[in-house]
């Protein structure tokens, strides 16, 4: 038996081998669309090729990392994205009629993209801490730890990520055992609500949710989008037009073609028999992840890891379904395929931090 | 204590936990199960439909409109005919100020209040988003200073079309017609015919006479380019190419010449004449004065001709042959005496004694002959060339209406002859029947006695009374009359021909038509109310003159005071064929408030035979002929 070299031992002893693989061929995949995507554009491929690469280190520095430390700086990353939102609601940079954006002197930050890690470890950390003796107040607390960035992301205002880091916080709850009578009274809170929200929601949002109801109600406006990408993918037919080959994609009649709707130049070219294959890499993917949560040690840990997993797939049916037309169109997109490099980043993040949970050594709980 | 509940709930929770997780796990494979049934549904169930949809988005297809047809007289003259010239047009969609546009685009190239109006006037007509001329044939320094202004006018293009042409201007106004631009009534009717799709593209169609009624020929069909456009509408590439087919020439058989003769015969005077060759039912002339230009049209009218020519007393727009009404008069008494003769209430022998009056048995009405004192001893022939209206008076009691309307009805009077444009009227021969339908009155006696001299409730038009002198000069073998002879395609090979087969063929004796033309005859000589008109011809002709009396101002003219005088005049018919051993041509000539036939109609019958028959273009002293009033006791 070959011993393994030392450096290769270093780079990979707390990767897990199967995330990975599933994590790249995803990344391939969204190369071989982007390039299509993009008409040949060997620059942005390169682009989101280093961007990649950069996001693929995070995630092994991440993984490096023993989950105690991460524990540790969960109250300082949370109380700091708090700070910052605070920030941007107050001195940030108007941008298309939206305050997402804060100026810090160096670059420009987006600190909701902060909280979709964020809160998903305070919830943790928090249920953690109080392991033992759960009660109704602790679900309140944690609760008010969720909405506190989600109102204020709203406000910015910012619906798709606001709606992912609210997920992302209620699977938390939901993984700690939240009882079905309380979740229930907060369906029917939620229901009950939504002429309220109706009424707080911008123009342009209601304008979506009316667009999905009936998309040509507004062919030309915000219901092109949509329309264009479901004639994209309903042209695509089982067996996709080919690689490169996407009438709609390339003649620009798809919008958004290599960032949210991307999904729609794949699906063009690659058909039934491509969406089917992308849906089981995802669903490969997604089960690694809920392998490790629930073979995790702790509490915080588990939660974790399932609130990260369960974000990765949602992230992935709300960009498909906004796409395919059965949601509104929300600025989701799609994970690992999707142009651009700081949600790339945040996706990475999060699959470092499982494979720190499933690679360090377990600590028992004694 | 806090360490016992720890390790008692340890399990419990992990319990929970991973069943929450297989929850969630089975919630995650619902939704990529929902993702999976919506892409079966949209690329397998539906698939087809959105294949089609993608390929709507990407193939366009460009129409190629045809090149109009021409248009023939039946010697090969050229009565319409298409020339490129360069337009500029706006799409308006594209433009968010016209006005301001409009007034930038006039300090490059004149722009007159005309063309504006014009425009405005086309863009109240049309909906579609297109491009509207603002300026029709540009000149070539037009031309050059737009081109290097160009980036200053958005919207604005210039563009080479194929305009039409009319050469010969107002001449047969009426039976050419013009094309305008389609409007929106012009598309229900396409889209009512099945024929949008060909007029993809098209801008124009025919809207009166030939350009009309042959609007199928003359448009051709509609080639295509399909090409491949990318979302912003550029051309990525041609997929294929159908090349238009041409509109197929028309050759008329009008003769261009006869109708200029015609119409020049015709001075200023209003009236209308169909000339007819009574062997084929070729329409040889077919006037109705006054014209007017046809060239005035081809672009979108604008409103002060529009407004001239619709309001004027004289009617230009109105075709008087086609759609003009009027009592036949003595042209009626031939068919008349025909029908005496036929139904043998009269012999040639027989002979009235005409009194200058008719009065019905116990009645102290009377129904008064032209001439004050009546014509003496009166037979069939004396009634036909003096034009005796006591001989009709009785004649009309003794046959009753029945037996008028079902005779003279075979030679076509009150019924559309059929012509190859669109507009014709019937004109009215009454009958019993039509009395109670139209009036809920019964028919009395005395409404027949003035039928039989052609006035009463007869109304006929120009072309009918053309028509039945065409029947009447066969001795009943009748023709459709036609203006269109060949249909030829775009490297003039004959298409299709019009049938010249007999429409019917009356029974008649000969002998009775014999004594019918010998009667006529003697109407262009000495003694016959047409006499003047017959002096001197080199061939024998055979024809009937005419009065009818205006009863009033017609519906739709206004009155203006100087005119008055001369519209309540009577209007002067003349019927008649040439030569009567073989006839060749045969006409109807109206004069409006023309006077007497004899003298107003019978010299333009005689200028148009003459030359048609003889080549004879008209001289001053036939001119003179023309211009010349009746002093002699020539009449109807």
């Amino acid at each position: 038996m070959i011993k393994p070299l030392p450096l290769w031992h270093y780079l990979t002893r707390y990767v897990d081998g199967l995330l990975l693989i599933g994590i790249l061929l995803l990344m391939l995949t969204g190369l071989f669309t982007l390039y299509s995507a993009t008409d040949a554009n060997v620059i942005r491929v390169t682009n989101q090729a280093l961007n990649m690469l950069v996001a693929l280190g995070i995630m092994w520095l991440v993984a490096n990392i023993p989950l105690q430390h991460i524990m540790r700086i969960a109250l300082p990353i949370y109380v700091t994205g708090l700070l910052l939102l605070v920030g941007v609601a107050l001195f940030g940079e108007i941008n298309n009629g939206a305050r997402r954006w804060l100026n810090i002197g160096v670059t420009r930050i987006q600190p909701s993209e902060l909280m979709k890690i964020a809160v998903p470890l305070m919830m943790a950390w928090y249920f953690d801490k109080h392991e033992a003796t759960l009660r109704l107040r602790d679900y309140a607390i944690a609760t008010l730890l969720l909405l506190l960035p989600v109102v204020m992301i709203l406000r910015q205002p910012d619906l798709g990520t606001a709606l992912l880091i609210a997920s992302s916080g209620f699977f938390v709850l939901f993984l700690t055992g939240l009882s079905w009578r309380i979740m229930a009274a907060l369906f029917v809170a939620g229901v009950g609500s939504l002429p309220v929200i109706w009424s707080i929601m911008h123009n342009y949002q209601r304008r979506r949710v009316i667009t999905l109801l009936d998309p040509t109600q507004d062919a030309l406006g915000a219901g092109y989008h949509t329309i264009q990408s479901t004639i994209a993918i309903g042209s695509g037919g089982l067996l996709g037009k080919g690689w490169q080959q996407g009438t709609q994609a390339h003649l620009d009649f798809l919008p958004e073609k290599s960032t949210d709707f991307v999904f729609a130049v794949f699906s063009e070219e690659f058909g039934l028999i491509g969406n089917s294959l992308l849906l089981l890499l995802y669903l490969a993917v997604t089960a690694r992840g809920m392998i490790i949560a629930a073979n995790a040690s702790t509490q915080f840990t588990r939660l974790i890891a399932g609130s990260i997993t369960l974000t990765f797939s949602t992230y992935v049916f709300v960009n498909i379904g906004m796409v395919i037309g059965i949601l509104p169109v929300v600025g989701v997109p799609l994970p690992l395929i999707s142009y651009g490099g700081t949600s790339m980043v945040t996706m990475l993040l999060g699959f470092g931090i499982l494979m720190s949970i499933q690679m360090h050594p377990k600590l028992v709980k004694t | 204590m806090s360490r016992r509940v720890e390790l008692r709930n340890h399990p419990r929770e992990l319990h929970h936990f991973r069943s929450r997780l297989a929850i969630s796990g089975g919630f995650v494979l619902l939704l990529f199960f929902i993702l999976f049934a919506r892409f079966f549904y949209l690329q397998v169930s539906k698939g087809e439909h959105y294949h089609t949809l993608a390929e709507a988005n990407r193939i366009s297809i460009a129409p190629i409109v045809p090149n109009r047809g021409l248009i023939f007289d039946r010697n090969g003259e050229v009565l319409a005919h298409n020339y490129s010239a360069y337009t500029l047009e706006i799409v308006p969609s594209k433009v968010a100020n016209l006005e301001a546009l409009i007034d930038e685009l006039s300090t490059v190239i004149e722009i007159g209040a005309r063309d504006r109006k014009r425009f405005r006037k086309l863009m109240d007509e049309s909906k579609r988003f297109e491009s509207l001329p603002i300026r029709t044939r540009l000149s070539d320094v037009e031309v050059a200073r737009l081109a290097a202004t160009r980036y200053r006018f958005p919207g604005v293009e210039i563009k080479a079309r194929l305009f039409r042409q009319y050469p010969r201007g107002e001449s047969a106004s009426h039976v050419v017609g013009y094309i305008g631009r389609i409007n929106d009534k012009d598309l229900e009717q396409l889209e009512a015919d099945d024929a949008l799709a060909n007029y993809r593209g098209s801008q124009y169609m025919g809207k009166i006479g030939i350009e009309q009624s042959y609007e199928k020929e003359l448009h051709g069909i509609t080639g295509f380019e399909e090409m491949e456009t990318d979302a912003a509408g550029r051309v990525i590439r041609i997929i294929s190419r159908t090349p238009p087919v041409p509109g197929n020439n028309l050759t008329l058989s009008l003769d261009a010449k006869l109708q200029d003769v015609a119409e020049k015969a015709f001075g200023d005077r209003r009236g209308a004449l169909v000339a007819i060759e009574p062997s084929t039912g070729d329409v040889l002339a077919f006037v109705s004065k006054p014209g007017f230009d046809l060239n005035l049209f081809v672009d979108g009218i604008d409103s002060e001709n529009w407004d001239l020519l619709n309001n004027s007393i004289d009617r230009p727009l109105n075709n008087r042959a086609l759609r003009g009404l009027y009592p036949p008069g003595s042209t009626f008494k031939p068919f008349m005496a025909l029908a005496g003769l036929e139904l043998n209430k009269r012999g040639l022998q027989h002979a009235i004694n005409d009194p200058g009056y008719f009065s019905l048995p116990g009645s102290k009405h009377r129904f008064r002959d032209w001439k004050v004192g009546g014509h003496g001893v009166v037979d069939l022939h004396k009634s036909l060339v003096v034009s005796c209206d006591t001989y009709y008076y009785a004649l009309a009691n003794d046959l009753g209406i029945d037996n008028i309307f079902n005779f003279i009805s075979q030679f076509g009077l009150g019924q559309k002859t059929g012509i190859d444009i669109d507009g014709e009227v019937a004109g009215l021969l009454p009958s019993q029947e039509w009395k109670m339908r139209r009036h809920k009155q019964k028919w009395y006696a005395g409404d027949t006695i003035s039928v039989g001299i052609g006035q009463g409730y007869n109304l006929t038009t120009p072309l009918q009374l053309a028509f039945a002198t065409a029947v009447l000069a066969t001795q009943g073998t009748a023709f459709r009359p036609h203006l269109v002879k060949k249909i030829l395609n775009n490297n003039n090979e004959v298409v299709r021909e019009i049938a010249t087969k007999p429409l019917f063929t009356l029974n008649l004796n000969p002998a009775n038509m014999e004594a019918v033309q010998n009667a006529l005859v003697d109407v262009t000589r000495p003694g016959g109310t047409a006499a003047l008109a017959g002096a001197g011809a080199a061939y024998t002709f055979a024809g009937k003159t005419g009065t009818s009396q205006v009863v009033g101002i017609k519906q739709g003219e206004r009155y203006v005071e100087d005119k008055v005088q001369e519209r309540h005049r009577d209007h002067a018919l003349f019927i008649t064929y040439a030569p009567v051993e073989n006839p060749r041509i045969a006409l109807s000539v109206l004069v409006e408030n023309g006077g007497h036939g004899g003298a107003a109609a019978a010299p333009i019958a005689r200028l148009v035979m003459d030359y048609y028959l003889l080549g004879k273009l008209p001289e001053d002293a036939a001119a003179e002929i023309v211009g010349q009033v009746a002093e002699e006791d020539e009449h109807d």
